[in-house]
């Protein structure tokens, strides 16, 4: 194994590096000292377009956006099949897949961030941002317990960052130290799982994992160190009960920040916790069935699962302010991309991954109707939406699709998502052993249209809420933000009329 | 002729994209345009179908999600081009009725609900059909949303929750079939059916589901209660559609799905659907002899009309002793007519509350009275709408009607008497909104009115003559469908 060999093979994760430290000193070199006197006169009269930051600002975003292309071509000019280290770094279609997915994820959070005014030195921001990505693709292309730890970090520390980046707002300081204690907390538990199961089979490689439990006896401490990483796993997805953090990171949290926890870093972690149980754990699986409950790992899914789908759904009824909302409903989604798993095999796998990809584009793109209002308003309350389709048809029309995907509405990519879940895990499970699984995440989709409905309609009628918005013009700037959110409204549209572009592709790619 | 049903399907499209991007004032205009081009191609289909074949014609199968078996498979027999060509019919009529709002929003959205009744009608696959279906009720709901009138918040909410609701447990019942048949294809599914497609429990489930998202649609009494506020709220035209066409869905759900699949089910059960059937035709009128407004009036009197359909639904498929071969064709035959004459129908009579209301602001009864001295025309024309809702032989509604009774009495003459009960409360409801609208002394507020101008006559003469002709010279039509009730009949028989 030459170095040489391991940095084409690490291409894309080193190209990714490369330009973080690239955006870094363009930041540095240019948009300190604007940076420096914005943040003296900081305060109510702040005044973030002085030109020469701005110019910082488009020149940062641009060389990332660059690098992320880049990347994306040197994910693709890789080789089908590698192992290096005994899986610490593989490449197989599913990893490239998802590299790709997850960098597009975090190309689109870019365009997001061009505009947001809020955020003081856009070139640390953004290579913090372009390191979070690193993780994601360090975490998707790993089979090795020790390497998916050192991803989970990098994600993770760079996320507490960029929830707490926005200096002058407490909520976001807020956001970024239950962020940080969540998520370290949950670090721990992870770590302490995969120790005892390194303990247990003397190796941190999956597939070797595997083979070990294949012939042992399910003994209560292998059950500890299972229950222990599922935990840490929770964590990250905002499986209740387990979703503490979320309300607060996704309502604090700078827009872009928001809308990379919801979407790449959830993504990533659910390739990787479906790695991990579906390989790792494969002979624990046990059963989730009705009447046929077995130990193992799938019907602890099973009931985080079904808290995640209730407790999600009932409590985003009662929000008012919309990214809370879409936190409480996240965690209704986790639930129900959860399901995909419990059902398990290829067919659950690839619907767990189809879903949670086409939730994240979703999300992405429902942050960005956000971040828009928030600019447009000053705040992201319900009412702030109001009579948004008289300001903006456009970024109404997004918003609605993105709402009614959510709620699961033919023929919108969320439909599909559940659909392929739905039928997967009734298929999976000998006699519909999951239908007591799969009738609850009906219903609960049923109670979740009640709320997104409930935007729908602050979006298009009530205007009287908030008078003295109405009479604002309609914000004509950010093309490339509008051009984006529009992008990706038509990508629900399409993953949802044909579905098989990425559910094909998912289902090849996995072995 | 390959490629029609396609065309059919995305030309409203099409005209949804192209009012969006052209000039605001002509977006009305455009919209014409396309109506009339589908029109077209839906004459087109009309002119090339063959009336003596039985099964599916003009099909298109396309491999779509391979994954889970979902195919893209249209194709139109008779029933399915009878609901083409009245979708063509009602929305270009919808299009022209007042008071309604301008804007490309609206006229956009109502060619994208074209769009999907058109592949509601034509999709011979379970999940195609449902994306439809699905797709109908979104421009629906923001139809009702944007452009509705007072509380239109309130009824447009329930009106989607009530039917998401419907179409949540039919999806899941058709996720059970599909994992014991392994097909989503209806026809497949329908000769399936024939033995029994499921067993025990599940199927019990099975059918609950189904009947329950069409019962909504439709509506059947006790399901029917979103129906008053959203037809009361939505604009003229879009209460034309609700009623015309996609109130229809439900009733080709029943003919297309349920019936077929669930015959054993339904013979089980079938006296007790028939008291539902007969409860939406007895309750519906007397429920619109209690109103005051008139769109309110129109839309339970449309439960009712829509409840004839069910009624002889039912009969047939539930009658326990096999029935003679005529009787079925009668009544199939007639709930196809009652199909077609309830959209233009109702359509006319919700036209007509508009005109009212265009002229006095508001719609209720008391509002209007000594009409006839004013406007003769109107109240003419409009009579003869009301008499043809009421079943009045040598216009449209009493081919239908008449049908229906004539079938279904020969299988349940007990359901079939008490359901009679429905038409004379109807008849009544009617006469009397006649007498207080149309004579007495002129109510205050009315003698401003102008008599139909002269594009209002454009659009009635038209329709008018179609339910005199299908009144007098019904064979025209009985020939779209005559071979598909022939092939139901032996279906059912």
């Amino acid at each position: 194994m030459s170095y040489l060999e391991l940095l084409k093979l690490a291409s894309p994760e080193a190209i990714v590096v490369i330009t973080a430290l690239a955006v870094l000193t363009i930041g540095l070199t240019t948009g300190r000292e604007a940076a420096s006197a914005t943040v003296s006169t900081a305060g109510p009269t702040r005044n973030a377009g002085s030109s020469s930051s701005t110019r910082s600002a488009a020149l940062c975003s641009f060389v990332a956006a660059l690098g992320l292309v880049i990347a994306i071509g040197a994910v693709l000019m890789l080789p089908r099949n590698a192992t290096l280290f005994g899986g610490m770094l593989v490449i197989t279609p599913l990893t490239s897949l998802f590299k790709i997915i997850c960098i597009a994820l975090v190309f689109f959070t870019l365009l997001l961030t061009t505009s947001e005014k809020s955020l003081l030195h856009p070139g640390e921001y953004l290579a913090i941002v372009l390191l979070a990505t690193v993780g994601l693709m360090l975490l998707v292309g790993s089979e090795e317990l020790l390497m998916i730890f050192i991803g989970l970090e990098l994600l993770g520390l760079s996320l507490y960052v960029m929830a707490a980046f926005d200096k002058n707002d407490v909520r976001s300081a807020e956001a970024g130290l239950k962020y940080f204690l969540f998520g370290s907390t949950s670090s721990a538990f992870t770590l302490f799982g995969i120790s005892l199961i390194y303990g247990m089979s003397g190796t941190t490689g999956l597939a070797a994992i595997s083979a070990k439990l294949a012939t042992a006896s399910v003994q209560p401490l292998l059950a500890v160190g299972v229950v222990m990483t599922l935990v840490g796993f929770s964590f990250k997805i905002a499986a209740a009960p387990f979703h503490l953090w979320a309300p607060d990171a996704y309502q604090g949290a700078p827009v872009p920040s928001a809308a990379f926890i919801a979407s790449g870093s959830k993504v990533a972690s659910f390739v990787v916790l479906g790695k991990i149980v579906l390989v790792g754990f494969a002979p624990v699986h046990g059963s989730a069935a009705w009447h046929g409950m077995v130990a193992g790992w799938s019907p602890v899914l099973a009931v985080l699962a079904a808290f995640s789908i209730l407790l999600g759904n009932l409590v985003a009824l009662a929000q008012s302010n919309v990214r809370r909302l879409l936190a409480y409903s996240a965690v209704a989604h986790g639930g129900y991309t959860l399901i995909g798993l419990v059902a398990g095999g290829r067919d659950g796998f690839s619907a767990a991954l189809f879903y949670t990809t086409t939730y994240a584009i979703t999300l992405v793109g429902a942050f960005g109707v956000v971040g828009f209002v928030r600019r447009d308003t000053g705040g992201d309350d319900l009412s702030n939406f109001s009579g948004l389709y008289s300001r903006s048809p456009l970024m109404a029309g997004s918003m609605a699709i993105f709402m009614l995907s959510l709620a699961g509405i033919p023929p919108l990519a969320g439909f599909f998502g559940k659909f392929y879940l739905f039928s997967s895990a009734l298929r999976a499970s000998p006699g519909h052993g999951l239908l007591w699984l799969v009738a609850l995440a009906l219903l609960g989709s049923f109670i979740s249209l009640y709320y997104y409905l409930m935007v729908i309609k602050f979006i298009f009628v009530d205007k009287r809420a908030e008078p003295e918005i109405d009479h604002r013009l309609p914000i004509t700037d950010h093309v490339l933000q509008k051009s984006a959110i529009s992008l990706i409204a038509a990508a629900v549209l399409l993953l949802g009329v044909m579905p098989d572009i990425l559910a094909a592709q998912i289902l090849a790619a996995i072995p | 002729m390959v490629g029609m049903i396609t065309a059919i399907i995305f030309i409203p499209l099409l005209g949804a994209l192209a009012v969006w991007v052209w000039p605001q004032r002509n977006c009305r205009v455009i919209a014409l345009i396309f109506n009339a081009i589908s029109a077209a191609c839906a004459m087109g289909l009309w002119r090339e179908f063959d009336a003596t074949g039985t099964g599916m014609q003009f099909v298109e199968r396309h491999a779509w999600i391979p994954a889970i078996n979902a195919e893209y498979l249209v194709g139109v027999d008779g029933l399915s081009l009878l609901l083409v060509l009245l979708t063509s019919l009602i929305v270009p009529f919808a299009f022209v009725a007042g008071p309604t709002p301008g804007g490309r929003g609206f006229d956009a959205t109502m060619l994208v609900m074209q769009s999907a009744l058109y592949g509601t009608f034509t999709a011979q696959n379970f999940v195609l059909w449902f994306l439809f279906y699905e797709m109908s009720l979104i421009p629906a709901f923001l139809l009702i949303k944007i452009w509705g009138g007072e509380n239109r918040d309130r009824a447009a909410t329930k009106f989607f929750l009530y039917t998401f609701l419907g179409s949540v447990a039919m999806l899941l019942s058709f996720l059970g079939i599909y994992f014991a048949k392994g097909t989503f294809d209806f026809s497949a599914l329908a000769s399936l059916g024939k033995n029994g497609l499921l067993t025990g429990k599940l199927a019990w489930f099975a059918f609950a589901g189904i009947f329950i998202g069409l019962a909504v649609k439709v509506p059947l009494f006790p399901f029917h209660t979103w129906l008053p506020d959203a037809y009361q709220t939505a604009p003229t035209g879009v209460s034309m559609i609700l009623t015309g066409v996609l109130s229809k869905m439900g009733v080709y759900g029943f003919v297309r799905l349920l019936l077929p699949l669930f015959p054993n089910e339904i013979k089980i059960i079938g006296p007790w659907l028939l008291v539902l059937a007969v409860c939406s035709i007895v309750f519906a009128p007397l429920a619109a002899w209690a109103q005051r407004d008139l769109k309110r009036m129109v839309a339970y009197l449309s439960i009712n009309h829509l409840g004839y359909c069910m009624l002889a639904l039912f009969a047939v498929a539930a009658s326990p002793t096999v029935t003679a071969n005529i009787d079925t064709h009668a009544a199939l035959s007639g709930v196809f007519m009652q199909i077609f004459n309830h959209g233009i129908t109702a359509a006319a009579l919700f036209y007509f509350v508009g005109l009212l209301e265009q002229r006095r602001g508001v719609r209720g009864i008391r509002d209007f009275g000594g009409l006839m001295q004013r406007t003769p025309l109107l109240c003419g024309w409009m009579s003869v709408a009301i008499f043809s809702s009421l079943g009045l032989p040598g216009l449209n509604g009493f081919i239908g009607e008449f049908l229906i009774f004539k079938g279904a009495f020969a299988i349940t003459a007990l359901f079939t008497s008490i359901a009679v009960i429905g038409l004379l409360v109807t008849a009544i409801v009617f006469v009397r909104t006649m007498q207080s609208l149309f004579s007495g002394p002129l109510a205050e507020g009315c003698s401003a009115f102008p008599d139909l101008l002269r594009r209002e006559k454009l659009v009635l003469v038209p329709v008018t003559l179609l339910m005199f002709a299908i009144g007098i010279a019904p064979q025209f039509m009985f020939n779209i469908f005559n071979m598909t009730v022939v092939h139901m009949t032996r279906l059912f028989g």
